[in-house]
């Protein structure tokens, strides 16, 4: 694990709605190194995606980060005019997204739009993109990729597709790849397939990996670190044995017993009461006090602050405030 | 109703009743082609699934997408029609029965799908919807059914003041509690949860999940359980069926499925697992490729395409569905022989 690739620092991203300018994340700040895979974890609708779409630029027109700062190998991104992102986007920073089907176009090729940032990107010929295209797929293990390269995207199943948009994704080499819910789609021997590749690729390239899940398996799997977003906050962040070992936030424990365990058949489910607030809700205190059973009238009044736990584990609980 | 409170207070429990019998069941799809749309072919969706299912059990079926999981469903409730096989509940063949006569059936079997929203109409009030079901089935007044409703309401967890909200305004999670409602609201027997948890975020699923505990404790229900995760079956069920590729690999109790899966599909599903724990990292058991074509499925043992232990007498010869141990079945030259 090397040095720092992606730095995000205190970012506010608001949608401008007809009940005005809701925040869907407030204030998150993160870092990635090379070679890392950190994975932001929360429910639907905490904020993680609109994470990920504020680092590669991919924002709703309604959307727009208000404050805060981006800096992708030192220099900052957040602020780049689209022309200037457009170049960044697909060959320094890439992503993969949850649907397969609905991110490559139905009526190309698979081997127009794996040849489309090759040439973009890096002026190859279309002739030295198509070989160099070829060698992608067989490095994302698809059979028979001089075939493929011909066909359409509803000729292959779901995990191939998924692999193809991976091909994509890597075809310039980018130094982070975001993962938005890769696997959520797939079934568990092809998620297993997938994992694993983006496992071994990371490896190979030194990238920084972003993946946003909300299995608590998959981050298990592959993650370094994690980060837990709730109602667009970040709540806990740590290496993945902190985490998974020594959670500290109610929310972060809540996550860990609502998921059953396959190897303990006495495994008691314990849900978290309640649903993720709306965004336009008016929450003071701390955002998770309504579904916290721990929560007192500091809770219900006052932003908790941030504790560190150790260098790398940090979490930002009343609970937490009062044991330091 | 009376059917089944009847039924219920005469079910002591004490030896499981059989509640539902499957017998040979298939289903095929016949593809069409050529000038004429002749038929060329047929796709094997369900191929010769034999199982029975207690009163008051949850049977779990697994398996990857486009196993056959969710077509043996639509099957047993009659929404597919068969191609061939019985199907017997509570000791009535039902797969024949005009559409009158099915109607006595139809109030005891019910299902919860994966996607409620889709099965709700966006411009009716959920109260409205689920009188719905009371208008069809009783002879209740206005004012019994807006009061059932309202029970039912309650029941599932939500409140008195949903009965006048419209679908859009509720979460995935209370719609998911919408579509039990629905299927519990005349007081059945017998239900089919299609990937009933599968779209929920897991803290949501955890509390979806509870439900159908209760529920099933409080009213003596059975379930057909059809689910991609492994976790959420061993968790919520008693036994488990694993289908592959439209035929049943194996059949037994979670602790014995779990345990000492005799399969190599199994074996190599429960190893593909993702598992919430940092602190066992143990070897895994990858599977190459993906599940064949159903149109067209390989010869013999349908899994040999894919299974680390194949051998040459897979490829040619159908494996027999054993029962190995007491209720514990499988379809494998090679049962219990580890893959690793």
């Amino acid at each position: 694990m090397g040095e720092t690739l992606l730095e995000v620092k205190n970012i506010v991203t608001e949608f401008r709605t007809a009940d005005g300018q809701l925040p869907a994340v407030r204030d998150v700040s993160f870092s990635l190194k090379k070679g890392e895979t950190l994975c932001i974890v929360g429910e639907s609708g905490c904020g993680k995606s609109i994470t990920s779409l504020s680092v590669i630029g991919l924002l709703p027109s309604n959307g727009k980060i208000t404050s805060g700062e981006i800096l992708y190998e030192g220099a900052p991104i957040h602020n780049l005019p689209a022309e200037k992102m457009r170049q960044i986007r697909g060959n320094k920073i890439s992503m993969i997204f949850q649907e397969p089907m609905t991110a490559l176009n139905p009526v190309l090729t698979i081997g127009f739009q794996i040849r489309e940032p090759l040439m973009l990107h890096h002026k190859l010929s279309k002739s030295e993109a198509t070989k160099q295209g070829i060698e992608l797929l067989k490095q994302v293990g698809i059979p028979y990729p001089e075939k493929r390269i011909d066909q359409y995207p509803h000729e292959l199943s779901g995990g191939m597709r998924q692999r193809v948009m991976i091909a994509i994704a890597l075809s310039c080499n980018p130094g982070l790849l975001i993962a938005d819910e890769p696997t959520t789609a797939l079934d568990v021997t092809i998620q297993a397939q997938i994992l694993d590749l983006i496992n071994d690729l990371k490896d190979k390239l030194n990238m920084g990996v972003m993946m946003i899940t909300h299995d608590m398996g998959v981050v298990a799997e592959v993650a370094d670190r994690v980060m837990v977003m709730y109602a667009g906050k970040k709540v806990e962040e740590g290496l993945v044995e902190e985490i998974f070992n020594n959670p500290k936030h109610p929310y972060t424990i809540g996550l860990l017993n609502s998921v059953p365990n396959v190897d303990d058949p006495d495994f008691e489910l314990e849900p978290i009461p309640g649903s993720l607030p709306s965004l336009n809700e008016q929450i003071t205190g701390c955002r998770f006090h309504a579904r916290c059973k721990f929560a007192s009238d500091i809770c219900r009044n006052k932003e908790p602050q941030v504790v560190s736990v150790s260098d790398t584990h940090k979490v930002s609980c009343w609970l937490e405030t009062e044991v330091h | 109703m009376a059917v089944a409170e009847q039924k219920k207070t005469t079910n002591a429990k004490h030896e499981p009743k059989v509640l539902l019998e499957l017998e040979g069941i298939k289903k095929y799809y016949p593809i069409k082609g050529g000038i004429l749309q002749r038929k060329q072919g047929d796709v094997k969706a369900v191929e010769n699934v034999s199982l029975k299912l207690f009163e008051g059990e949850s049977l779990g079926v697994v398996g990857e997408s486009g196993c056959g999981k969710s077509t043996l469903g639509k099957a047993v409730l009659g929404l597919e029609e068969l191609t061939e096989g019985k199907i017997v509940f509570q000791d009535t063949e039902i797969q024949d029965l005009k559409r009158k006569e099915k109607l006595k059936f139809v109030k005891e079997m019910q299902m919860i799908f994966q996607d409620p929203f889709a099965s709700l109409n966006p411009r009716q009030r959920i109260g409205h919807a689920l009188e719905e079901v009371f208008t069809m089935h009783t002879d209740m007044s206005a004012k019994e059914k807006r009061k059932a409703v309202i029970d039912l309401l309650v029941e599932v967890g939500l409140k008195e003041e949903h009965f006048y909200k419209y679908p859009h305004e509720f979460s995935g999670g209370q719609r998911q509690r919408i579509g039990i409602a629905r299927a519990i609201a005349l007081n059945p027997s017998f239900v089919i949860c299609d990937e009933a948890v599968s779209a929920l975020d897991v803290s949501v699923q955890a509390q979806v999940l509870k439900l159908l505990k209760t529920l099933q404790e409080k009213y003596q229900l059975s379930y057909l359980f059809i689910s991609h995760d492994l976790g959420v079956v061993r968790y919520f069920c008693d036994r488990v069926l694993v289908m592959y590729l439209g035929n049943t690999v194996e059949l037994g109790t979670v602790a014995d499925l779990f345990n000492k899966p005799l399969h190599p599909y199994t074996q190599a599903l429960l190893s593909a697992i993702p598992r919430p724990s940092v602190n066992a990292k143990r070897k895994r058991v990858r599977l190459q490729g993906d599940l064949p074509n159903p149109a067209n499925p390989p010869s013999g043992c349908p899994f040999h395409t894919r299974c680390p232990i194949a051998a040459e007498k897979c490829s040619s010869e159908k494996p027999a569905w054993v029962e190995y141990e007491p209720n514990h079945f499988a379809a494998c030259h090679f049962a219990g022989q580890p893959i690793q």
